[in-house]
């Protein structure tokens, strides 16, 4: 007999997301992903001035504050054909680095994490052994026997005062949780230091961004941080120099210890590498722009289809006619009017509700299309397409992560490894250590550029009566973001954001292909219905994130895992 | 004393933005006192645990989804403010009650938390908050200057 699993919302700050998955065998045979809230953002936008659009795009979403703000000021550049000089190239490019960087750390530890390792196992754990089993891993200082045993007292009051508070509710005890009690305790441990971390990486866009949560630096042109090396209100050395302390700190952490832990679940759970892949198609755009007219860049982007590395095709800057005029938006499973698919900057959000029909409308995500295709955005992506364009430090990272998970599993793990719910986690890893490399990178070139006496920060934007249209891209935390803006006599005429989780939360497109979320759930065995932490497993390995932010603080009781024989 | 005064909520969901309002016309009404710090926290989660550390107070803004009618104002303080959802799927969904249980945890926790709410009429797309939100506003300002009052601190009007 068939079962129907739903799961309704999946998270809550991010959004309103809800998974229907049909299970027969044990197993997902169907999946479904709606997106349970009309976003319509953007219509606030028109008519508004292009140049304070980015002030509103920030608060679109809870999470990815900064990078709705980055994408913004793009588009209008893009339209524009406006330049952005060196500096401020450099200062977006670090504000953007750390903020992929804490995203990244915080999604591991805080949102994913406990997935996989189950806090309440750790209290059973010998600090001793845990000690010495995460010296073979790492040579983090904080791994120390008295660091151990004061999470786990720690812990024990927690929970002896009947309160797991942050921890309550999970899926303790469940049959599909495999690691030890000292693999849990360590990792409880690292989830407590993460966020401390995150903090420290949350200062760096404070000092650049002037404010944290929503940032207040940049201008369509540039950034608004004077820079006078010697005067303390502004962007001086000695903030500089303390941003450096910041950027190696996070080094630290993140080839001690968040590297090593992915590596060890990754090993530990190698079983998860044959389920999730899902959509094998990878997009990704370039980030990092080392000129003033984006055409060079610190990280490639590109195109994988199917799952074949050879095939990549490269997406080689912000003008990138590939990418423009492949991206389309079909609105025949999506609760709005019409089947075309239609390209952004054409883009209609007229709704149309119906009830959830299973073969019909769903879901108030648009279905994302690139050349035709459904496409998986994100990490994953990123860090295949930055690979197959022989990106250094990319290669260097993904080896190393790949050759540790083989030495902890005992086999040979391989790059195909990574099409799977915990390759997503393994390249997000990566791609953290490959980014921290690169705010290195900037940092350097700040410091050099304005040693060379350059203090340009701003290039002002002159705006044409006619109508123009630009594009802005941003490879953000969750991957491929755009916005897309129509300008017309000075005014905003539309705007349309395709965010990363449109693209992997996708519903089925106008030829009925299933988005990303929806195929990677497909053959996912489930051990408890009621429980299905497996579900959650592969949909949160794609860090899901619908764009409307809702911070209500909620006092009523709601279901939610419903399970119904069918 | 160390007081933190936040209001947390999205400005592009109407009524969702009323604590980030009542900030904005806090500052507005009166002097902010030496050691009471106004924070816009906007939508943000785990982030906002820095600036929770350290402080003796926090007095919290935000929207309250209670049954009650709209507009209606709530006060919450120490255990009764909600840190916690009873059902939650897993442990993953960070909001404001979640990030005060992390707090908890990891020993930063403010000793005194008050939380000033209202309940919402609307949370559909839009800059402006519905009429009976949008009147309590500067009742809601006046209240979080009696909490700063109450605390010992004196205050000003502008």
């Amino acid at each position: 007999m068939a079962t129907r699993i739903t799961i309704d919302p999946v998270t809550r700050i991010e959004g309103h997301l809800r998974v229907d998955c049909e299970l027969s065998g044990g197993k997902v045979s169907n999946a479904w992903a709606s997106g349970q809230m009309w976003r319509g953002i953007e219509t606030i936008l028109k008519g508004r001035d292009p140049r304070e659009a980015w002030l509103f795009t920030q608060r679109i979403c809870g999470v990815c504050t900064t990078v709705h703000a980055i994408a913004s000021v793009r588009s209008v550049e893009s339209a524009l054909k406006l330049e952005v000089p060196l500096n401020a190239q450099y200062i977006r490019n670090m504000l953007i680095a750390a903020h992929a960087i804490q995203d990244h750390i915080v999604h591991f530890y805080h949102l994913s994490a406990l997935d996989w390792v189950d806090v309440t196992s750790a209290l059973k754990a010998d600090p001793k052994k845990t000690a010495s089993l995460a010296q073979g891993i790492s040579s983090w200082h904080l791994n120390s026997v008295q660091e151990l045993s004061q999470t786990q007292e720690r812990l024990k009051a927690f929970v002896g005062g009947g309160q797991l508070g942050i921890f309550a509710n999970g899926y303790w005890g469940h049959p599909a949780m495999k690691l030890s009690p000292e693999v849990n305790l360590l990792a409880t441990t690292h989830y407590l230091q993460a966020l401390e971390v995150q903090r420290r990486a949350n200062m760096i866009i404070s000092i650049l961004g002037s404010k944290t949560p929503h940032i207040q630096n940049l201008a369509v042109g540039g950034v608004t941080n004077a820079i006078n090396t010697d005067s303390p209100s502004t962007l001086s050395m000695e903030r500089l120099f303390y941003v450096k302390t910041l950027i190696d700190e996070l080094g630290d952490f993140i080839n001690n210890v968040y590297l090593p832990d992915v590596c060890a679940i990754g090993a530990f759970y190698s079983e998860w590498t044959a389920y999730g892949a899902g959509v094998m198609n990878y997009l990704s755009v370039p980030e990092y722009p080392l000129d003033t007219k984006c055409t060079s860049f610190a990280h490639a982007g590109g195109y994988i289809p199917n799952g074949d590395v050879s095939k990549f095709q490269p997406i080689k800057n912000f003008q990138d006619e590939y990418f423009i005029k492949g991206v389309s938006e079909s609105n025949k499973h999506a609760w709005y009017k019409g089947n075309a698919d239609l390209h952004p900057w054409k883009g209609e959000t007229d709704p149309e509700y119906t009830d959830f029909q299973d073969n019909g409308k769903y879901s108030w995500v648009k279905a994302p299309t690139f050349h035709g295709a459904p496409a998986q955005v994100g990490p994953l992506a990123n860090v295949l397409c930055m690979y197959a364009a022989g990106h250094a430090p990319t290669k260097k990272y993904t080896e190393k992560a790949l050759a540790t998970v083989s030495s902890l599993a005992g086999k040979t793990v391989g790059i195909g490894a990574l099409h799977s719910t915990i390759g997503r986690h393994a390249a997000r890893a990566v791609r953290a250590a490959v980014i921290h490399e690169t705010l290195q990178n900037q940092w350097q070139l700040l410091i050099e550029n304005i040693g060379k006496g350059d203090t340009t920060i701003f290039n002002k934007p002159e705006f044409p009566n006619g109508e123009v249209r630009g594009v802005g891209m941003h490879e953000a935390p969750r991957g491929v973001l755009s916005h897309w803006i129509v300008i017309d006599k000075k005014k905003i005429k539309n705007y349309q954001a395709v965010v990363p989780s449109t693209w992997n939360s996708s519903p089925r497109n106008s030829k009925d292909a299933p988005g990303p979320y929806e195929a990677s759930l497909i053959g996912t065995p489930i051990a408890v219905p009621d429980k299905p932490l497996e579900v959650l497993r592969t949909v949160h390995s794609f860090d899901p994130c619908l764009a409307c932010a809702i911070h209500l603080v909620d006092k009523e009781n709601k279901e939610i895992v419903k399970v119904r024989a069918l | 004393m160390n007081v933190l005064v936040m209001g947390i909520g999205n400005l592009l969901l109407q009524d969702e933005g009323a604590g980030v309002w009542v900030v904005e016309e806090f500052e507005k009404r009166y002097e902010t006192p030496e050691g009471v710090e106004l924070l816009d926290g906007g939508t943000s989660g785990i982030e906002l645990l820095q600036y929770i550390y350290g402080r003796d107070v926090l007095i919290l803004i935000d929207v309250v989804r209670n049954g009650d009618p709209c507009g209606t104002l709530t006060r919450f303080e120490g255990d009764d403010v909600p840190a916690l959802f009873q059902k939650k799927i897993s442990p993953h969904q960070l909001g404001i009650s979640d990030l005060l249980a992390t707090a908890r945890l990891v020993d930063m926790m403010p000793k005194q938390v008050i939380l000033l709410g209202i309940e919402p009429k609307s949370i559909d797309t839009g800059l402006e908050l519905t009429p009976e939100i949008g009147a309590q506003i500067g009742r809601m300002a006046d209240l979080v200057a009696e909490e700063i009052t109450a605390l010992g601190i004196p205050i000003m009007q502008k």
